[in-house]
């Protein structure tokens, strides 16, 4: 009985939250097809990650705080030691060779894929606004 | 209780059939390694490609477009490479020398290229190229290039070999378009193509003369081929190539033949779901090895070599998933043992036999090792 009801507040929960804007839904699908292309035979279909290979992305405080830090790591490649969850990875994510626009929809789409959620949409000129970062 | 005992048997059973068991033999780790690995070159990106054009003079390809001439523990880069398109699995890829390179410095390239005409994406190109003074390329010449372009960033190919009359073999992808590409030959993408060493055509590749087809193409149905091989005995050429979710292959490739993606496979889509329900079918090549679960397998060299005891006549692949090179033992048509060397040292994208008889592999993040034997 208790779980029913857990189940039912959790249903009624995803009901309340806030649905994206149809342009963020827009770039949420095109982001898909991004992440399916470029990033699913690392990060892995359910963006679970590898364990000391590739960080997960949902859940991933990495993610969901180091905005500017993505953008630049999909724009530019990304090396050298993170912390995601308390755990170091020292990997190589080598640039995907994506356009703007193309990072932006990505980006929009893992922010609100498996759990994740974050409804301020990211868009082509923040990531062409984005510089690369300082070794 | 009984009811839903059962239901979850049978879930946990079609779970079970669902996930393909691994594949035979199983691989091993021995407790002690019989040798030490030495560092010979060091690089932080991706080394994809790479050749020796003397005993101690490497020249490397870095997946970004840089092509590198190493020796001695430095690298320098070599200028006047083709533009590179970088997207996703693409970039610079192969490069190999010329069989008479001594005489000649020819060297070809394989690359993602833009192509020359204004549709957006690209499609695997290869070079011919004289390396000069071994820092700059002249007599840049486009011996072939794919089409059409495409956005999608996999399934580039591709290596170089050549088999013993000197014709040159390459590989290119199914450019993530494996419902269209792979079992036509009027197209390119999932082939392993032949040319002469001119980039002119054999007369007696298989598709010549036959209407609408891409007459470089040697055999298809291939899904990506990272690896190849000219097998130092027989002279044959031999290809290995990722499948999707477990069914990676190994190929001994012949003339016209359909290798099948993606009618058949051993693998299942990344999401689990099937792609086909046949691994077999008439016309269609059974693969000399597959792997379940996937290795993701790059770089292929076939020891012919005294450097390492029982090594002679084995392959080696290097695994970029599980971070360590396979050894394959041989016996009889077979593969009879596998065994990990160098275990977790990273992603092992290339393996090749120095002119030193020393096998020599490239890990990503890390460089260029040469493999020595302890006894
Ligand atoms: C070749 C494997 C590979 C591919 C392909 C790849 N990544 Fe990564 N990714 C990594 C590695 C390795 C790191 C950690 C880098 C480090 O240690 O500095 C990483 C880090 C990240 C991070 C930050 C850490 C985290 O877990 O939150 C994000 C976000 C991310 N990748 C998203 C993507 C997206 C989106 C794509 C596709 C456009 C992609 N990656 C493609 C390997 C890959």
């Amino acid at each position: 009985m208790k779980k029913l009801f857990v189940f039912f507040l959790g249903l009624s929960l995803v009901a309340c939250q806030e649905q994206p804007s149809p342009e963020l839904q827009a770039s949420i699908n095109r982001g898909q097809e991004v992440y399916q292309n470029f990033c699913i035979q690392c990060h892995l279909a359910e963006g679970q990650g590898v364990p000391n290979a590739f960080p997960p992305l949902a859940p991933s405080d990495f993610l969901e705080t180091q905005t500017a830090a993505v953008i630049a790591g999909l724009k530019y490649g990304m090396q050298g030691e993170i912390v995601v969850n308390g755990q170091t990875y020292n990997g190589n994510m080598p640039a995907q060779g994506l356009e703007d626009d193309e990072i932006a929809d990505v980006v929009n789409y893992i922010r609100n894929s498996w759990g994740n959620q974050n409804r301020q949409m990211i868009l082509a000129s923040d990531v062409a606004q984005t510089s690369k970062p300082k070794p | 209780m009984r009811y839903l005992a059962s239901i979850g048997t049978l879930l946990g059973l079609s779970v079970f059939m669902a996930c393909a068991q691994e594949n035979v033999p199983p691989i091993q780790t021995p407790s002690t390694a019989a040798y030490t690995l030495e560092k010979v070159v060091d690089d932080s990106g991706i080394l994809w490609g790479m050749t020796f054009i003397s005993k101690t003079e490497i020249l490397a390809t870095e997946k970004g477009g840089t092509l590198y001439y190493c020796s001695a523990g430095t690298k320098q880069a070599i200028s006047n490479v083709p533009e590179v398109y970088v997207r996703g699995q693409g970039g610079l890829l192969d490069v190999a020398t010329d069989p008479d390179f001594e005489t000649n410095s020819i060297i070809y390239l394989t690359l993602s290229s833009k192509g020359r005409g204004s549709e957006p994406g690209g499609n695997t190109a290869l070079y011919k190229a004289r390396l000069v003074d071994n820092s700059r390329l002249e007599d840049v010449e486009l011996l072939y290039q794919a089409s059409p372009n495409s956005k999608k960033g996999q399934h580039w190919g591709s290596r170089i070999v050549f088999d013993p009359q000197g014709h040159l073999y390459f590989g290119i992808g199914d450019r993530g378009n494996r419902d269209v590409n792979p079992q036509d030959i009027s197209r390119d993408g999932g082939k392993i193509y032949r040319l002469n060493r001119d980039g002119s055509i054999p007369q007696d590749n298989p598709f010549v003369g036959q209407n609408g087809a891409k007459e470089a193409v040697f055999s298809y149905g291939h899904r990506n081929p990272q690896g190849m091989a000219t097998h130092p005995t027989t002279g044959e050429i031999w290809v290995h190539e990722h499948g999707p979710r477990g069914g990676d292959e190994i190929n001994r490739i012949q003339k016209g033949k359909n290798y099948g993606w993606p009618v058949i496979t051993y693998g299942i889509n990344y999401s689990g779901t099937p792609i086909t329900t046949q691994t077999k079918k008439e016309g269609m090549e059974q693969p000399f090895y597959y792997w379940v679960p996937s290795i993701a397998p790059s770089g292929f060299a076939i020891s012919d070599s005294d450097k390492y005891p029982n090594w002679r006549g084995d392959y080696f692949v290097g695994s970029l998933k599980f971070e360590y090179l396979e050894h394959l033992t041989i016996e009889n048509q077979q593969v009879v043992a596998r065994e990990k060397i160098a275990p977790n040292i990273g992603r092992v994208r290339n393996v090749q036999q120095g002119p030193d008889g020393y096998l020599y592999l490239s890990v990503e993040g890390k460089g260029i090792f040469k493999i020595v034997s302890k006894s």
